[in-house]
């Protein structure tokens, strides 16, 4: 659908933005897959000759539709951190309540589905733990939908579930969120287009460089290979890097199943000496 | 992914993934965009317009920043959660309203070293951007400093153009960031 040409004099008022959400090409699912095979090809080879300069997760990445008018066309420019990116905003306790680690105590009563617990520590590269810096999730219920009052996708809602946390990591960078299994769900970006089942995480470091949001999937989800979000990873290795593991031991009788999922912020490119007098 | 390498190792780090289109729930918070409260003295507002490639708005972005104080400290100040409506904490965020603008009030930062050129340190999320963006927004006041500046200096004058804000008569800055296009926005890797 055309919008109608704005009147002369008259603001020009924005579409709704739920309705920028579906892709205009609607492709296959089979095509979109095709794109994602010879991106994988063609990065591969860039790997293997030493020609490959962009990122772990590629900015230009077609199969991901609503990225192709949203990628910057020029590479980042390389340059020094200065000093108030060197540093990054302080959180603490009197940011965040405890119970906002346990999205299953925000309502009432208990939310439908599988409860679950993903614990794991934030580290730099040098895996050095990131203590004290505030980890926010969100997701969808089980049912696979969003509280977002954009998505309209006919699952329902739960009205005990919101699907938003917080914490703080402790000294040595463990965090712990008590939530629900997400569901997968649909989109628009091309037919029959589904979302892998995950939870959206979002982390800072000691600089504001390391700053990072991801995305961390669960064990087997065979929707991997069909999904432009997960595959806009090109290298296998990090895709690996946002599954979380199943660990038993971390399960609670008659409770909760356990995952376990660490997050790695950028900076081993700086040196690392060891602390004097070997204190920390 | 679990870590087991010791400390000490380097680790490849986690590849960032899409902000999505639906973190409204999740991220933006009341007062995010009062990194200084409005009626304080000093208090600016710094506003814009996020755009994609095609000119059009942003309705699905998020931009935080991170910037010094008037005087050119880094802020220590815990609290940008839950504010005090006192304590200068230098972080904000916000997302964009449905025509894709942005908008906070905060203080104009110093320098952080005598000569320096300040600036707002920004990280900027989206939907259909698969990974962060950084990038800075400089104040336009000082010629000489920016002038020094060795960022500034590499770039052509359309690509500084794209990172220098607009002082707005009322004393505020105004500026745009466009992800793509003919004013594409200079973005940094570190």
């Amino acid at each position: 659908m055309t919008a109608p040409e704005a009147a002369t004099g008259a603001p020009e008022t924005p579409p709704a933005p739920e309705s920028l959400l579906a892709a205009p090409d609607q492709a296959t699912q089979a095509q979109i897959r095709d794109e994602i095979v010879a991106i994988e090809e063609a990065h591969a080879r860039a790997l293997a000759d030493g020609t490959y300069e962009g990122g772990r997760t590629l900015l230009d990445y077609p199969p991901y539709r609503s990225s192709i008018l949203r990628h910057p066309t020029k590479s980042p420019k390389q340059i020094d951190p200065e000093t108030i990116e060197l540093t990054s905003p302080a959180f603490g306790q009197r940011d965040v309540a405890a119970i906002e680690a346990d999205l299953t105590l925000q309502h009432a009563g208990e939310p439908l589905g599988e409860r679950i617990v993903v614990r794991g520590r934030v580290l730099d590269g040098w895996g050095r733990p990131v203590r004290q810096q505030l980890v926010e999730v969100w997701q969808a219920n089980a049912a696979g939908r969003y509280i977002h009052k954009r998505d309209q996708h006919p699952a329902p809602l739960d009205p005990n579930f919101t699907g938003a946390g917080r914490t703080i990591t402790d000294d040595d960078g463990w965090y712990e969120f008590t939530t629900i299994k997400p569901g997968p769900y649909p989109w628009r970006n091309h037919r029959n287009a589904w979302r892998p089942a995950h939870i959206h995480f979002s982390v800072f470091g000691s600089a504001f460089t390391q700053r990072i949001i991801t995305q961390m999937y669960f064990p087997g989800d065979p929707l991997f290979p069909l999904d432009p979000i997960y595959q806009s990873i090109p290298d296998q290795r990090d895709r690996d890097r946002l599954v979380a593991t199943y660990d038993h031991d971390l399960t609670e009788p008659e409770f909760k199943l356990g995952y376990r999922w660490d997050i790695v912020l950028t900076g081993a490119e700086r040196t690392w000496t060891e602390p004097e007098g070997g204190e920390h | 992914m679990i870590v087991s390498t010791p400390e000490g190792t380097p680790v490849p780090s986690t590849a960032g993934q899409t902000i999505g289109p639906f973190f409204g729930f999740g991220l933006p918070y009341q007062g995010g965009n009062e990194v200084a409260h409005p009626w304080s003295p000093g208090a600016i507002v710094l506003s814009g317009t996020i755009r994609q490639g095609n000119g059009d708005p942003i309705p699905d972005a998020m931009i935080e920043i991170w910037q010094a104080d008037s005087d050119g400290s880094v802020p220590t100040a815990r609290g940008s959660l839950h504010r005090d409506g006192h304590a200068f904490t230098g972080f904000g965020r916000t997302g964009t309203t449905d025509d894709g603008r942005y908008l906070f009030w905060t203080r104009n930062p110093g320098a952080t070293e005598p000569g320096k050129a300040p600036f707002i340190a920004v990280a900027l999320f989206s939907r259909g951007l698969p990974d962060k963006l950084h990038t800075r927004i400089y104040l336009p006041d000082d010629e000489a400093a920016l002038a020094a500046d060795p960022v500034l200096a590499s770039l052509t004058d359309a690509e500084r153009a794209t990172l220098i804000a607009v002082r707005t008569a009322d004393g505020g800055l105004q500026h745009d960031i466009h992800l793509q296009g003919e004013k594409e926005t200079v973005f940094f890797a570190y």
